[in-house]
């Protein structure tokens, strides 16, 4: 093995690599806060007696959990402008990746809704709760605790599967790492460097969200 | 003259014979990456400290970074170390390896669920803990495992469609290679998303029945 390890050549495009982490983190909550109001949707009208809206939601999430994301981005940003339907890429990879964690939000959030027992929003009516109180304190709260692992562990997902949308020309870090890799020609130590980065933000969230958990739920619920 | 292909029957059996090479990456990656998995799963209950950080550190690793991260790194590592693979080689081992990450989380969970008693019985019957991880902890965990073992495989299949990234041509890679002939990306791209669809959602049913059928709690 002679090959020249050359990390320094990197420097010089820090600021861009930089940028390009900011972009990541920007385009995964603005993505993922999409993607909770479309789950929450999604995951209310799968629970609901109304047979039209439960098939529209089963639909919905069935065909946005079993293809692939790069197959979504493709359709939404190669194939809608021949129907007259134009985008920017960047719109495309916000609505491709927002439909994407949507879907798995959805399910993520029906089974936390399913885990809330019925006695609770009985104890809740024979408090004298309002409807919305009843959802806002009861329902909802229990759901999002039942959900936090999972719907937590689907955001580092998320900020994982962003780097897809450089395929079609999203700007996020892998978008700032193709561009560093046709101006220095060192693919494999910028892509080292940029999926080492990937995974600091993964190590980053997961300790965060395993604290902010302490913080929300543990104190109000261990009594 | 005209030099842009129609979309017809020769075109849509191209993009559907292409499907084999995406079940093919998806095959090979399992098949090793069970191997892998099954060690990694052992390796994270044995009651050895060590082991079980290394294991933990695999996992960690490939569980956080971006799969397409893993296989630009495999793409351009091979030539570093001198050995001249194709991108169909550097893919099976990218995905391998993202497989037994998994499948090991997976099957650690399976394995550590059947019950302590089942351990201490047949410790008690002078098995050692070979014998014991063979004969009596790993048959009942393989049960409880096929739903969440299947439901990976969809993951799984669904990933090697970054595979055409690198320029492997499996089904993605084909419907883009078409699309560049044809310039009709919306029956290409609907075609290869139905093709993906059939696998996925009947593989995704299988695992929700035997999520309904195995997964009993005792």
């Amino acid at each position: 093995m002679d090959y020249q390890f050359r990390f320094n050549a990197l420097e010089r495009y820090r600021d861009e690599l930089l940028e390009g982490v900011l972009l990541t983190l920007q385009l995964s909550l603005f993505t993922m806060a999409i993607g909770l109001v479309i789950g929450l949707v999604a995951a209310t009208m799968k629970l609901s007696k109304n047979k039209p809206l439960r098939s529209v939601a089963i639909a919905y999430i069935e065909v946005f959990r079993n293809t692939p994301l790069l197959v979504q981005l493709f359709i939404l940003f190669f194939g809608l402008p021949t129907l007259g339907l134009r985008m920017s890429a960047n719109e495309a990879a916000v609505i491709g990746l927002s439909m994407n964690v949507g879907a798995y939000i959805a399910e993520i959030m029906r089974s936390g809704l399913q885990s809330v027992r019925h006695s609770q929003i009985e104890a809740a009516m024979s408090l004298g709760m309002k409807p919305y109180q009843i959802l806002r304190y009861v329902t909802l709260f229990q759901a999002f605790k039942a959900a936090y692992p999972a719907l937590t562990s689907q955001f580092v997902l998320l900020v994982l599967m962003t780097s897809v949308v450089s395929a079609i020309g999203g700007t996020e870090l892998f978008h700032a790492a193709a561009f560093v890799e046709s101006r220095t020609f060192r693919s494999f130590e910028v892509y080292l460097v940029v999926t080492l980065a990937y995974f600091v933000l993964a190590l980053f969230f997961r300790a965060s969200f395993a604290a902010l958990y302490r913080i929300i739920f543990a104190r109000r619920t261990s009594r | 003259m005209n030099i842009i292909r129609e979309f017809g029957t020769a075109e849509f059996l191209f993009i559907l014979v292409a499907a084999r090479w995406t079940i093919l990456l998806t095959l090979a990656s399992l098949a090793i990456g069970s191997v892998i998995g099954l060690l990694i799963a052992v390796m994270r209950i044995v009651p050895l400290r060590p082991i079980n950080w290394l294991a933990l550190a695999y996992i960690n690793l490939l569980q956080g970074t971006p799969v397409l991260g893993q296989l630009f790194l495999f793409f351009f590592g091979f030539s570093i170390i001198g050995i001249e693979v194709g991108a169909w080689a550097a893919c099976v081992a990218a995905f391998s390896l993202y497989t037994g990450a998994f499948l090991g989380e997976i099957w650690r969970g399976s394995l550590q669920s059947v019950p302590r008693t089942q351990w201490e019985a047949s410790a008690a019957m002078a098995l050692n803990y070979g014998q014991r991880l063979r004969y009596v902890i790993i048959p009942q965990a393989v049960r409880l495992s096929v739903a969440p073992t299947i439901g990976f495989i969809v993951q799984l299949l669904k990933n090697t469609s970054l595979a055409s990234i690198v320029g492997f041509v499996e089904l993605m890679r084909a419907a883009q290679l078409m699309n560049g002939a044809t310039f009709s990306p919306i029956p290409i791209y609907l075609t290869v998303a139905a093709i993906y669809f059939i696998i996925c959602f009947s593989l995704s049913q299988v695992s929700q029945h035997y999520e309904r059928t195995l997964h009993v709690p005792r």
